[in-house]
């Protein structure tokens, strides 16, 4: 009755409403996703804060592109800074020392930039690691996971092109560390070194050819993955942890619009406001005091941006090993800690897929795990946290040694003892931790929580009164379910004759009882103890 | 000259020839040779020299031996100049407390007299760098951009991009230049401290010096200037990750509990 034609009347809104309607269908579009239900929980917030930090990075970047000279040509500079008067830079240096001073705004946006590129790719690491610790990354969402962790790999990289472009003399040091780790590659490595740079290091071309990548082409296979995540994230629905009437079938929580809409929009602008405050209070990266970029001068304290700390922390506690053969020289003490580099990454990136072959579990999880749940899984998270962090301190080896008054001798060869022992001991303690807080959960399931009331019984014992707990907590202490460890399956064909086992099924019934087994997990309270111990009027 | 002809062969001749030969080495020597700079007041100097010898016999002795010949403990001061001995004892670093990888600056307790007695009898031991006038330190005028560069060339690879300091090996360490004076920088790269190389004066002349010490006062003094916020220690990207995890990431997590905690609900009463 009330169509656009009908009623000429109708308000403007609803007109051009209809208008769009006609050519990209919004409504159907709208009726489908904008009532969409996402549960609510802080630490489904972290990808939202890598989102829009990233959003801020973009636009950022783009008032910096407007005054950023992407040339290695050389000039003398001349502007406001005086302690760089009269020194020789490249254009590059120089247009980004103007943007810090002579240009409006430009050094805020600057540190507006590198800041959110840090809190972007913490977020990141923190979302990686919650959804790591929940299992959030089983079916269906093995895909989506490995989206996120190129993400994360595609914004070190970002990261690392996007400082390198200045010219300064720290950036320049983190670019002749790239192109010593790429000589360090045998055969090619002199090949690959030439062609990325154009010629002997460093060229008049790096800055140029850096700046293609980390304004066009890693950005935009970044934003199609956002994309792509986000879609995902829509077509799979959010997990949420396990409640009174969560199944494995519906989300419980908050539509879309309006809650969602306006939550999230006021969360974008909060943590562009927190960003922007960081950038007005700290300093970052002051490419004014450190200089610019002279292959002949050095400062102590080079480090990269926090994401590239454990390369770093890799090369600077590998012994200096080389071999020399035939009059080539391999240099071990280079070239391993560039193969080590990406199976730090990848050891976390293939979890899910060795998770998923142990369990042999093939059906869909929404609901997410409390970590404690699943003590192997939460273990091996902490582990490699461990060992990302030691190599971290490894990176950072003389600032620990001069603000903590230690020896960097010291501390490097703590470091690569920490770097086969710390995950192992990280791993057993995480597990041991998780188990206790299993069977504090089973204790206060069956016996209910420390009221902090003590009785004086007639006979004069005390003894402390536990209150059961609601019919709720108990869903949410009980609701993860245990695997039983996998059999290795019959050992006798059906006509009675010997199987072979193979290496991969032996190895996985293994890994299977070590997740599952015997004194890997406490079994949750049954329905009959429960029973048992409720009915009769006995505590403990 | 009959008479000089007729006594050549006079037993003592030959010691006479002798004498009047040093006399004339040693008078050339004295007239040539580059002028001491307190030459004028002898007397005063040696009396300096005496009680810096006191001193030297209480503080120094026990390491660096009884005439600065050195031992297993403290190296030779024999040629080491008054310089060095200034930077070392005003700084505190001298005498040292303790045995250890580096021995570091504490409160100074010698008077200046003091220190300057020091100084002449750690110099009477062999010519070395004198304590600089100030109008060789003072950095006052001097070209800072020029000095900027003279420093990424030789100082950075320790001190750090704004003389902050750097870890060295085994515990040692440069250290961090805020605070120093132009006096002790200008002595310590003229005599090379303990782990410190020295850039005497035919490697780097006195006006570099002086500009290297316009810089360091530029950037890196109580009232440097720090265009960008908190310098955060000047100490480059670990001490930016740290801050940006516990402050920038810290902040933004506290917001998503708050938010996470103020959610929409079905209206109550």
């Amino acid at each position: 009755m009330s169509t656009a034609e009908e009623n000429p009347r109708a308000a403007a809104g609803e007109r051009i409403a209809d208008w769009a309607d006609g050519r990209l269908g919004i409504y159907s579009l709208a009726k489908a996703n904008m009532r969409k239900i996402f549960p609510d929980h802080w630490s489904f917030m972290l990808g939202e804060v890598s989102l829009y930090s990233f959003i801020i990075i973009i636009l950022t970047g783009v008032y910096l592109t407007l005054f950023f000279h992407p040339s290695m040509n050389e000039v003398v500079y001349h502007g406001s800074y005086v302690p760089l008067q009269g020194i020789r830079m490249s254009e590059a240096f120089n247009s980004t020392v103007n943007i810090s001073f002579d240009v409006r705004g430009g050094l805020l946006v600057r540190q507006i930039h590198h800041w959110a590129a840090l809190i972007f790719l913490a977020a990141m690491f923190v979302h990686m690691m919650r959804v790591f610790f929940t299992g959030a990354f089983r079916k269906p969402r093995e895909v989506n996971w490995l989206f996120g962790f190129l993400l994360f790999v595609l914004g070190m990289f970002t990261g690392f092109t996007g400082y390198s472009l200045p010219d300064d003399l720290l950036s320049g040091t983190g670019v002749r560390f790239m192109e010593g780790a790429i000589l360090s590659v045998p055969i090619v490595g002199t090949y690959l070194s030439m062609f990325l740079y154009g010629g002997e290091f460093p060229g008049g071309d790096f800055v140029s050819r850096f700046y293609s990548i980390h304004i066009l082409l890693l950005p935009g296979i970044m934003l199609g993955l956002v994309a792509a995540h986000l879609i995902l994230v829509f077509y799979h629905k959010h997990t949420q942890f396990a409640g009174p009437g969560r199944t494995e079938k519906n989300v419980v929580g908050m539509p879309l619009l309006p809650i969602y809409i306006a939550k999230a929009g006021g969360f974008f602008f909060l943590v562009f406001g927190l960003i922007a405050m960081v950038a007005a209070i700290a300093t970052i990266n002051p490419i004014w005091a450190i200089g610019p970029y002279r292959p002949d001068q050095v400062s102590t304290g080079a480090q990269p941006d926090w994401y590239m700390g454990f390369s770093e922390g890799l090369i600077r506690v590998m012994p200096g090993w080389e071999i020399n053969f035939a009059g080539h020289t391999l240099v071990l003490g280079v070239f391993i800690p560039l193969v080590v580099f990406p199976l730090v990454l990848a050891v976390i990136a293939i979890y899910p897929f060795l998770e998923a072959w142990v369990t042999g579990d093939r059906r869909e999880h929404h609901i997410a795990d409390r970590p404690r749940n699943a003590p192997t899984r939460t273990a091996f998270g902490a582990a490699w946290i461990s060992w990302y962090f030691v190599l971290l301190v490894g990176g950072g080896n003389d600032i620990f040694a001069t603000h903590f008054h230690l020896s960097i001798n010291s501390i490097t060869w703590f470091v690569r003892v920490s770097f086969f022992v710390v995950p192992v001991l990280v791993f057993l303690a995480t597990k041991r931790v998780c188990m206790g807080l299993q069977r504090r959960d089973a204790e206060k399931v069956l016996h209910g929580r420390e009221s902090g009331l003590i009785k004086r019984l007639p006979h004069g014992e005390f003894v402390e009164v536990h209150t059961p707990l609601e019919q709720g907590d108990l869903h949410r202490l009980t609701a993860h379910e245990q695997y039983a460890p996998l059999a290795v399956g019959e050992t006798t064909d059906e006509n009675g004759v010997e199987r072979r086992l193979g290496r991969g099924e032996k190895l996985r019934a293994k890994l299977s009882k070590g997740y599952y087994g015997e004194g890997n997990q406490i079994p949750k309270p049954t329905a009959e103890e429960y029973e048992e111990i409720t009915s009769g009027h006995g505590h403990h | 000259m009959k008479k000089l002809s007729a006594r050549r062969r006079h037993p003592l001749a030959a010691v006479v020839v002798l004498l009047l030969a040093l006399a004339a080495t040693g008078g050339l020597y004295a007239a040539f040779a580059p002028a001491d700079k307190a030459q004028a007041d002898t007397a005063a100097q040696s009396l300096n020299i005496d009680e810096g010898k006191k001193l030297y016999d209480v503080g120094c002795a026990s390491c660096h031996g009884t005439g600065g010949q050195g031992s297993s403990d403290g190296p030779s001061l024999v040629g080491v100049g008054s310089a060095a001995v200034d930077f070392q004892v005003s700084t505190g670093r001298m005498p040292a407390k303790q045995p250890g990888p580096q021995i570091e600056k504490k409160a100074n307790t010698y008077s200046n007299k003091e220190i300057s007695q020091l100084a002449a009898y750690v110099a009477s031991l062999g010519a070395g760098p004198g304590i600089p006038s100030s109008q060789e330190y003072d950095p006052a005028g001097s070209d800072v951009a020029k000095g900027g560069e003279l420093f990424r060339t030789n100082c950075t690879q320790c001190h750090n991009f704004s003389g902050e300091g750097g870890a060295l090996t085994n515990g040692k360490f440069a250290p961090d230049l805020e605070g120093v004076s132009a006096k002790h920088i200008y002595e310590a790269m003229q005599t090379g401290p303990q782990n410190m190389p020295s850039f005497p004066d035919t490697t780097m002349p006195s006006a570099q010096k002086k500009q290297i010490i316009a810089y360091i006062k530029t950037v890196n003094a109580s009232q440097s200037e720090s265009p960008g916020g908190l310098s955060l220690g000047g100490l480059g990207p670990v001490s930016e990750g740290l801050f940006a995890w516990i402050f920038g990431l810290g902040a933004l997590i506290a917001v998503a509990v708050w938010i996470a905690a103020h959610t929409a609900k079905a209206k109550k009463s």
